[in-house]
């Protein structure tokens, strides 16, 4: 078996109980925002697959009336992705809801002229965060998260912009899952087959930031974090060791956004470390 | 012998909310006791939720608290089995599930096996159960293992030994949709269990497990019944709060131990022998 077709074979045992979890997730959504007393949610709609499969997902849990997708596009951004966010919304017969950020990220950095590519998208994404967050108070509505689980594992995201959620149904899903569960829920196949991208500068995609494809990684990333593989043994298995050992270099690497701010223990219950509850306990 | 009508009480506690909780437990042993019902079971930690961490402070009961009176209370024309967060005079805290009838406690089961692994935290906030016996209920006797108690044999072969006819397994048991077949494997796991000791120890096997979501957890529910054959008599497809009645008919338990005489078999002499012989060579 040639590598291409053992990493084919493998996404399909990947994306083979997809199918299960969409009745687990509608009532995941419906559950947890019923207990936070919300009873509508928000989150930004970027015309790619990850915030569609949210979409419709949030509107299998809640109808239409009760979902209120965010349209947040830059000057730069692709206009095919508001095009694909529009069709998304027709799709499921949503309203538009669309803020241009370009007018307050101009603004600020007009006086930082020697801002790099990296922090201009991430001010963006903190960016739409927040007015995600200013959303979620006017329309109490729940913040939704669209990270899927090879992002948040790679790190391809900002701390406390799009990877700030309160609620993420499909963090524990890798890319490839998605595309299948993208399919299953008949999102447009447009946005289903483009290529990944973060859309912060023209031509950007996740694929050739990554330098390895969204299937070689979750292949990996399931060996190395599911299975538990040693990154020697992905290696034997015929994968290059650069890519592995670029994989696990990114996984450690961006283990700070994966977990809350660090408290320095000075008491007998320190939060975080042993003043320990259930988010459920304040619902 | 004859037939008793067992209500599987597959509810949704709401985290460290006795109250809310105590009455869902209430209605749900007054419509039982409207269908005829025998017993009903409640899975485990139905009156507190399972996720509790420091919670476990707050929600210990003594066995003669007010709330725990109230359900041993409303055992007088149905036996209830139901399990909260237990508090000694010594003020230890254990996982423990109740059998009341008659309007007493006939029957205290503290779970043994704290699983403490992956995401189960049980062995930091519990204290472990030493004791493992059947009991009386009328014309049979039955035993009760909480949740993990059932992934260790010993448990049901000790509880065979002392005479059990029918096991009670509530449980709070969270699914891994990804991680296997048909169902989560857990779910399918679980089946298989139940279904193995029924055959094994000639006796109905009623597995009680919760639903709902806590933190991120899901619980699949999918309470099920297995006959002293190891055929399954119900399954509750649904991960929805509900509530089922199956008949046990006690008579099959004497046609199949006459049929497949594996409890007048077995050699407790034997096994007790060279267990002991195998702990003194461990010391």
């Amino acid at each position: 078996m040639t590598q291409s077709e053992m990493i084919a074979k493998k996404c399909e045992s990947l994306e083979h109980h997809v199918a299960d979890v969409i009745p687990i997730l509608v009532e995941f959504l419906r559950q947890e925002v019923e207990k936070s007393g919300f009873g509508r949610v928000v989150f930004g709609l970027s015309g790619g697959i990850d915030s569609a499969v949210v979409a419709y997902l949030a509107v299998a849990a809640f109808g239409r009336d009760r979902v209120h997708p965010i349209i947040m596009p830059y000057k730069t951004s692709s206009k095919s992705s508001v095009a694909d966010a529009k069709e998304v919304l027709a799709a499921l017969d949503l309203p538009l809801t669309m803020v241009d950020i370009s007018p307050q990220i101009d603004t600020y950095f007009g006086l930082q002229e020697d801002a790099t590519a990296l922090r201009k998208g991430n001010k963006m994404a903190r960016e739409r965060m927040s007015i995600i967050y200013d959303q979620s108070a006017k329309l109490k509505a729940l913040p939704l998260g669209t990270s899927n689980k090879t992002e948040l594992l790679l790190g391809y995201g900002t701390q406390f912009g799009d990877l700030a959620s309160a609620l993420n149904p499909i963090g524990d899903l890798y890319k490839t899952q998605i595309r299948r569960l993208a399919r299953l829920l008949s999102v447009p196949l447009s946005i289903i087959e483009k290529p990944p991208s973060a859309d912060l500068w023209e031509d950007q995609t996740d694929e050739s930031d990554f330098g390895f494809t969204y299937e070689e990684a979750d292949v990996m990333l399931h060996m190395l974090i599911d299975e538990r593989l040693s990154p020697e043994e992905v290696i034997e298995r015929g994968f290059e060791a650069s890519v592995v050992e670029s994989i696990m270099r990114r996984i450690r690497q961006n283990q700070f956004k994966r977990r809350m701010p660090i408290i320095a223990k000075l008491s007998s219950r320190t939060i975080g470390i042993d003043f320990r509850y259930s988010r459920d306990w304040g619902m | 012998m004859k037939s008793i009508r067992v209500a599987l009480g597959q509810v949704r506690p709401k985290l460290g909310d006795i109250r809310t909780n105590a009455d869902k437990l209430l209605d749900f042993i007054h419509r039982a006791k409207l269908d005829h019902a025998d017993v009903i079971v409640f899975p485990e930690l139905s009156l507190t939720g399972y996720l509790l961490r420091d919670l476990v402070f707050d929600v210990a009961r003594r066995l003669d608290d007010p709330v725990i009176a109230t359900i041993v209370g409303a055992s007088t024309d149905i036996d209830i089995v139901f399990s909260f967060v237990e508090e000694t005079d010594d003020h230890l805290f254990y996982t423990s599930s109740v059998y009341a009838s008659k309007g007493r406690v006939i029957h205290v089961h503290r779970k043994v096996y704290l699983p403490t692994y992956g995401l189960f935290e049980e062995g930091r906030h519990f204290a472990k159960g030493n004791n493992i016996e059947s009991f009386a209920c009328g014309s049979h006797r039955a035993g009760i293992a909480i949740c993990e108690d059932a992934w260790h044999p010993s448990v049901p072969y000790l509880l065979s030994v002392a005479g059990m006819d029918i096991l009670y397994i509530p449980s709070a048991g969270p699914g891994r949709a990804l991680s296997g077949d048909p169902h989560s494997g857990s779910q399918q796991f679980w089946e298989r269990l139940i279904r193995t000791y029924a055959q094994l120890y000639t006796c109905y096997v009623v597995f009680v497990n919760r639903v709902g979501f806590e933190d991120g957890l899901f619980f699949f529910g999918h309470s099920a019944v297995a006959g002293p054959d190891g055929e399954l008599l119900c399954v509750m497809d649904s991960h929805d709060e509900d509530m089922h009645i199956v008949t046990l008919d006690l008579s099959r338990i004497r046609t199949e131990r006459y049929r497949s005489p594996l409890l007048r078999d077995e050699d407790v002499y034997l096994t007790h022998r060279i267990l002991g012989r195998l702990v003194e060579e461990r010391q």
